[in-house]
């Protein structure tokens, strides 16, 4: 697929516009929407992902430096060995460590792409759990099962306290 | 010629019987959580032994998994290719699982991958697939796991029409079970660790496909799609081999997985969904009001080309079927049912109709398999009552709601 305007590879924004009974679909480039002043329309979340990363460290620069320039005065994930411009250039991290070593970074992306940058979903419980974990996991399920009660759903419902029963009992 | 194994042959086929609510505008609701494993780089970035230890790992944890009862992790290197052209038709795997996208350039992710549009020609096999690239299927379920995909897991569920809680409680359940035996990479203030930002926290992305024609007929659908935007969904619209939007089919899902619950992720989609149906049920009334007559012959005589048609292009085919399923949708094709409208859209696309012939069909020679095809299906299970006065010209409303 190319863009409608500029022929360019991989159009990132796809514009339905409804004209005489036909829908018609503008497929553009992330620089074309930009141009068009496409906004209100439907974002999909690598568009606006770009457009975040481009900012990070205020740099703006996209020009690849070329080899071996690397990492200079940037962070570098000592697990999986992504540099910050390695995660600028391919808007994925590497590994879970990633995740630590970038963290400076990645609250204020997360911030925009998200609107969000504390987690508050299921809480998980990792095969060797420490107390203060289990208990969170704990609030987790009786959300949950607070949740299916209201609804209404009883299968749901047992489920949920044959989960809880079974972490107090490992805990015990 | 299958002699594909049962659990590719099967996969992905649930959603079709359209058991479920709003079927005839909703015809699939479609759940992922992405997972990682501790200790493995993934993505792009992960070696050989990260994608053996993930297959390893997920291996042993599978006897001990309920809802996956006797699912095998089906490797797409050991994968004859035409197997797995059928699953990426299925929308069991994405393009990228099969190496055909980079990361990067990909429009969004597996639950968006484009309807009928073939995987690249080439090779017999597989081959383009990384090593550890792998799909596990459990018979009989709408269940599967993408493995060494962009994120370690895929945990993907297909269901028929709109059940946004029940494929939730279905990946739920199977996550519960899954994260005791295999460790995930999780993180107090992130959640679910992934390998792009956007899919962080919970991890889930929700999605439904929608079948809007009133919106569109009417004009209508350009509105309700800029409002979808602005209450954190994204849509897309179906596309075809072409660049257009074909049948008037549009996908609906959340835009953000961070920072609301996934209860509350799944409930605010299910109700923007439910005032979307809404909304598309009041323009058939419209349409049928102001132009019922237009709207009966538009529907008859889509189902007449369908029915004779001795060749169809997939999206002929497609935009045809939107109008047939309309008519179904308001009983003016009356005795109709969605099934046999579902199997066709499923079962015309390339892959498929090479699977039924035994072989790899020319273009010209897929249009002929296609319209044959069509035309067995209305024969058998498609027949539709002809009796019955004309209606348009005063009496515009349809015999039912068509959304109950
Ligand atoms: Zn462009
Ligand atoms: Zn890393």
């Amino acid at each position: 697929m190319k863009c409608d305007e500029c022929g360019g590879e991989n159009p990132v924004i796809h514009l339905t516009e409804v004209e005489d009974n036909e829908t018609r679909t503008l497929h553009l480039c992330a620089e074309c929407a930009e141009a068009r002043g496409v906004h209100g329309t439907p974002v999909p979340e690598n568009f606006l992902l770009a457009g975040v990363l481009a900012q990070i460290e205020g740099s703006g620069t996209k020009v690849n430096p070329g080899p071996g320039s690397e990492g200079s005065g940037s962070g570098r994930c000592d697990f999986c060995g992504l540099t910050i411009r390695g995660f600028k250039e391919s808007g994925r991290l590497g590994c879970p460590h990633c995740w630590s070593t970038f963290e400076g970074q990645l609250r204020p992306l997360l911030h925009r792409v998200q609107g969000a940058v504390q987690h508050v979903g299921k809480v998980y419980l990792p095969p060797d759990p420490s107390a203060s974990e289990r208990e969170k996991r704990l609030e987790g399920l009786r959300r949950k099962l607070d949740r299916a009660v209201d609804l209404e759903d009883f299968e749901r419902a047992a489920e949920l306290r044959d989960q809880i029963r079974s972490i107090r009992k490992a805990a015990t | 010629m299958s002699d594909l194994p049962n659990r590719v042959t099967d996969a992905g086929l649930d959603w079709l019987d359209a058991s479920g609510d709003h079927s005839d505008i909703v015809l699939s609701t479609r759940m992922r959580l992405a997972r990682n494993l501790q200790g493995r780089a993934f993505g792009a970035r992960s070696r050989v032994n990260d994608r053996t230890a993930v297959l390893r790992q997920v291996r042993e944890a599978l006897p001990s998994v309920q809802p996956l009862q006797g699912a095998e992790v089906q490797e797409l290197r050991g994968l004859p290719r035409r197997g797995a052209r059928l699953l990426l038709e299925r929308r069991v795997i994405s393009r990228e699982l099969l190496g055909e996208v980079g990361a990067s350039s990909k429009a969004a992710d597996a639950t968006t991958a484009d309807w009928g549009a073939s995987p690249e020609e080439g090779e017999e096999d597989s081959g383009r697939a990384v090593e550890g690239a792998a799909v596990v299927l459990a018979p009989a379920s709408p269940l599967s796991i993408m493995l060494n995909e962009e994120d370690h897991l895929r945990i993907q569920v297909l269901v028929s029409g709109l059940d946004l809680r029940e494929a939730w409680n279905r990946v739920d359940l199977l996550d519960e079970e899954l994260g005791q035996h295999v460790p995930y990479a999780y993180h107090p203030e992130f959640g679910f660790l992934t390998s792009c930002p956007t899919n962080v926290g919970t991890g889930l992305r929700a999605s439904v496909l929608l079948h809007l024609p009133g919106l569109v007929l009417t004009k209508e659908i350009g509105k309700v799609l800029q409002g979808l935007s602005q209450v954190g969904l994204t849509f897309r619209g179906l596309y075809g081999e072409g660049s257009e939007v074909v049948g008037n089919f549009f996908q609906l899902s959340n835009q953000t997985t961070l920072g609301k619950t996934e209860e509350d992720l799944v409930d605010h989609l299910d109700t923007v969904v439910r005032q979307v149906i809404q909304y598309e049920v009041k323009a058939r009334h419209v349409l049928l009001r102001d132009a019922g007559a237009v709207t009966e012959d538009k529907v008859w005589r889509a189902y007449g080309l369908l029915r004779y048609a001795r060749s169809l292009s997939f999206e002929e085919l497609m935009n045809l079927l939107s109008g047939v399923r309309l008519g179904a949708s308001l009983k003016l094709l009356s005795g109709l049912r969605v099934y046999p409208l579902n199997k066709i859209m499923m079962f015309t696309q390339p892959a498929h109709l090479d699977e039924a012939a035994g072989r790899v069909l020319s273009p010209a020679e897929s249009d002929a398999h296609r319209a044959a095809y069509v035309r067995r299906i209305l024969l058998d299970e498609g027949s539709v009552e002809e009796s019955g006065p004309p209606s348009g010209s005063d009496s515009g409303t349809p015999s039912e709601d068509p959304a109950s």
